[in-house]
């Protein structure tokens, strides 16, 4: 909080992620994630690589859990959409700890009216498969939550899905 | 790339001799000396990989239709010095097609994808799919990048396959043409447990 004003949501997330070995990051890139999918690829410590859609990502995070290694699966909110059955059908029954960041589309000056759509099915999706999720809207919670989160979902094997709020990232900006 | 390995398959999918699934699951369960780990695909792929003998090593998907070849290079990115072998349905694949250009982009040199593909839907009803009306796994294959790839000529062209993609670098993707014969068994569908096992298969949990 106080002690180091000046780190970003971004740097935050990427140091708690070192800190509980998530080395593999897997994404579908997204304008606002573009700074944090920078960070994890300047720094040696993580394997980082972009996928073709969004379930795969999640499976291959699920495979590298099984086999030994953290992950976490980066996207935005029109990627979360194609994957319900991922998360219903592998994360949540085989009881994989697959970690999601998503960055939110679709609310607080959305342009394109099929994120706004979209967007409104992220968390009733999630809350009637019961996955734990939170909403980061301010700097200061940011690491509080990533890294109680992850401890939990190591802890107690399931997936978790971390929302990156506009009021947090400054979000996408209207464009014409 | 050995010169033996393109020399005497079949350039496509009509020439390839139509094999049985259970055979050629055993056939491969049999060459597996290491430790190797096998993700089975939804469906008849890995009730024929449950009925071929348990392992540890084997990890059988319920539902996530198409994710095999994504959850076998997490393992492989997890642990490098094991192969892995994704074993896939043609409609499964067909489902994830781009994850064979991930694979080829990782050059992942321990991961190995064997395609059962009998032209059809099969659990569902027998429904077509488009390998029937002539897409090519293992050309589409070779088009995303995964250059080592073939179709497996017969049945002792398949253990040999099977044998080169342990022993030499991937990644390795085997077409394998295969009739319609009903499983010989099916999956128990206790998700956790097998997870379990899995991962004290690979030595993860003790």
């Amino acid at each position: 909080m106080d002690e180091e004003p000046s780190r970003t949501w971004h740097e935050i997330v990427r140091d708690v992620l070192k800190r509980h070995q998530v080395k593999l990051i897997t994404y579908v890139p997204d304008n606002v994630l573009r700074p944090l999918i920078e960070g994890v690829h300047a720094d040696p410590f993580f394997t980082a690589f972009s996928c073709a859609r969004e379930e795969e990502a999640v499976g291959i995070v699920s495979g590298a859990w099984m086999g030994g290694l953290r992950g976490i699966v980066l996207m935005q909110t029109s990627g979360f959409a194609t994957l319900p059955n991922a998360i219903a059908s592998l994360a949540v029954p085989f009881q994989i700890p697959v970690l999601m960041m998503v960055s939110e589309r679709g609310t607080l000056g959305e342009f394109n009216i099929g994120q706004s759509l979209v967007a409104r099915t992220m968390r009733p999706v999630l809350d009637c498969l019961a996955v734990e999720h939170h909403t980061m809207t301010r700097l200061d919670e940011v690491e509080f939550i990533v890294d109680r989160s992850i401890t939990q979902a190591v802890a107690t094997q399931a997936p978790c899905v971390f929302i990156l709020s506009p009021l947090l990232t400054g979000g996408k900006v209207f464009a014409k | 790339m050995s010169t033996s390995f393109a020399a005497n398959h079949p350039t496509n999918r009509d020439q390839a001799k139509v094999m049985n699934r259970f055979d050629i699951t055993k056939r491969m369960v049999a060459r597996l000396k290491h430790d190797e780990a096998v993700i089975g695909g939804i469906g008849y792929t890995n009730f024929d990989l449950w009925a071929a003998g348990r392992r540890p090593q084997n990890f059988y998907m319920l539902g996530s239709m198409g994710l095999a070849v994504p959850i076998a290079l997490g393992v492989a990115l997890a642990q490098p010095q094991r192969k892995v072998i994704a074993l896939e349905g043609d409609g499964s694949i067909l489902m994830q097609l781009g994850s064979l250009a991930t694979v080829a982009a990782r050059g992942q040199k321990n991961l190995a994808i064997a395609i059962m593909d009998n032209g059809t839907y099969q659990i569902t009803g027998g429904q077509p799919t488009s390998t029937e009306h002539g897409a090519d796994i293992v050309a589409i294959a070779r088009g995303a990048g995964i250059t080592q790839s073939a179709w497996a000529a017969d049945e002792s062209a398949f253990e040999e396959l099977i044998d080169l993609a342990i022993r030499e670098d991937g990644p390795w993707l085997i077409g394998c043409r295969i009739d319609r014969e009903k499983p010989v068994d099916t999956t128990e569908r206790d998700p956790p447990r097998i997870r379990d096992q899995f991962m004290r298969g690979l030595g993860v949990k003790k």
